[in-house]
């Protein structure tokens, strides 16, 4: 048994950077994909609408873990072996595409009809209507949601751990192991995650009372 | 009215939304220059008869004509022409709250008329002295009152200077003070000789500045004729009623 010392609290650190690394990855890699899931949810053709509305149930109702386990191994046993990162980074993005698509969809939608209405009438077409005038107050509006779940990705980057991925919280089971101070160990692993949600959490609060009071 | 002179030909309408059936075969003519006041009670469908002739709703059948051409037509080219034609100004302004009061104007004319900056903010500020709020340009829409918003929205389908301007119940949600500025707008672009058609319940601004007066009852054209004479001898039970419950 090793005793527990700053350097394992660094080496934790260490970790909580590739958690980062990792919620940044998921919440690019899912605005990418969730931006055209919304527009795609909300389009006049049935067909896109389905297609996104599928994908999004599909992920929605599928546990991260599961996503998780197949494009690491699953994947891995056709012959596409990933490495961690890109497995956790993989599936990350397709959950988070999946969540924001339908937070964004659910604001796109928020917009009122008559905004539709008005900008036809001056003439702007569906491209113009959308890119000067739905998605700015759109955008308004999904902020403070947004940041929100952004919290949820960096909880949910944990689960990068059971597939071997050395983040946080894989870190804080490896010290764990050699040193067996699990109470110590996993309240610092703890303490990290909540320093790095905790401002998230208050910025989406703020930005949530700024958005009511512009109105 | 020559034939000839008609802007607006309205012919025989129907919509459905549904089982229910707003329009029933609606008809009339505007002829350019012409102000025209749509009345009735809630639900005469007064308001989807605008909201049919703007191109927001489409017919089952009849035939929508504005300046020779024919609206509900599929395709972008009609109705790219039909919003060179025609305004529409809206019950509850629908203004874009996130630009400024120069941009809710200046939006359509340099996106679908291709102005330059310039001659965009040009033309702002010309419409909005039109309306009186010249002193308004860089505010938002959230900080004018309901009646300056109205005017603004008046302003903004000016600046694409179509041919015929339509309102949808303008001042209804507008307190008395505000509906007379509303009002007194609408009555100088009526003096111009902008082509208006009007859905509202001012009956004091009908008599005053339409020179026709369309009553509707349960989707049709009940009664219809120039103002004075239409108020003085009203020829239908239904319209005498309206009439008495306006007053």
């Amino acid at each position: 048994m090793i005793q527990l010392s700053a350097n394992h609290l660094l080496y934790l650190l260490e970790a909580a950077r590739w958690t980062i690394v990792l919620s940044l990855i998921a919440f690019v890699g899912g605005a990418v994909v969730g931006l055209p899931l919304a527009l795609m949810r909300v389009s006049k053709s049935g067909l896109l609408r389905v297609l996104a509305g599928g994908y999004i149930q599909l992920i929605q109702g599928t546990p991260l873990l599961i996503v998780l386990f197949l494009s690491y191994f699953g994947l891995g046993i056709l012959g596409y072996k990933l490495i961690p990162l890109i497995a956790a980074g993989i599936s990350l993005t397709l959950y988070a595409a999946a969540f924001l698509g339908e937070i964004w969809r659910g604001c796109i939608e928020a917009v009122p009809r008559t905004q539709w209405e008005a900008s036809d009438c001056l003439g702007l077409s569906r491209v113009q209507q959308y890119a000067y005038v739905i998605l700015p107050q759109a955008v308004r509006l999904a902020i403070p949601p947004t940041v929100g779940f952004m919290v949820q990705i960096v909880k949910n980057t944990s689960l990068a751990s059971v597939i071997g991925f050395v983040e946080l919280s894989r870190a804080g089971q490896i010290v764990n192991n050699s040193t067996f101070e699990p109470f110590v160990i996993f309240a610092s692993v703890g303490a990290i995650y909540f320093a790095l949600c905790y401002p998230l959490s208050i910025a989406a609060r703020t930005l949530e009372r700024r958005a009511h009071a512009g109105r | 009215m020559p034939a000839d002179e008609a802007i607006v030909r309205i012919e025989n309408v129907v919509k459905e939304f549904g089982p229910l059936r707003v329009l029933d075969g609606v008809g009339f003519d505007v002829a350019r220059g012409q102000t025209v006041a749509i009345v009735g009670r809630s639900g005469s469908g007064k308001s989807t008869l605008l909201r049919c002739i703007a191109g927001l709703e489409t017919v089952q059948d009849g035939r929508i004509e504005v300046c020779g051409h024919a609206v509900g037509r599929p395709g972008s080219a009609a109705r790219a022409q039909l919003r060179r034609d025609v305004g529409m100004v809206f019950q509850s302004y629908n203004l874009f709250p996130h630009l400024t009061v120069e941009r809710n104007i200046t939006l359509a004319l340099t996106l679908v008329k291709k102005e330059s900056k310039g001659e965009a903010k040009k033309r702002a500020a010309d419409v909005l002295g039109l309306v009186g709020l010249t002193d308004k340009l860089h505010s938002y829409p959230e900080q004018l009152s309901g009646g300056q918003q109205q005017r603004v929205a008046i302003a903004r389908s000016l600046a694409l200077q179509p041919q015929v301007m339509l309102f949808d119940e303008v001042t209804s949600a507008l307190d008395p003070e505000l509906t007379a500025e509303v009002l007194a707008v609408m009555e100088d672009l009526a003096r111009r000789g902008m082509t208006m058609i009007s859905v509202t319940h001012e009956m004091g601004f009908a008599r005053r500045v339409a020179d026709l007066v369309v009553f509707m009852h349960q989707g049709k054209v009940w009664e219809t004729g120039p103002t004075a004479e239409l108020f003085a001898n009203p020829r239908t039970a239904e319209f005498r009623q309206f009439v008495g419950s306006e007053l």
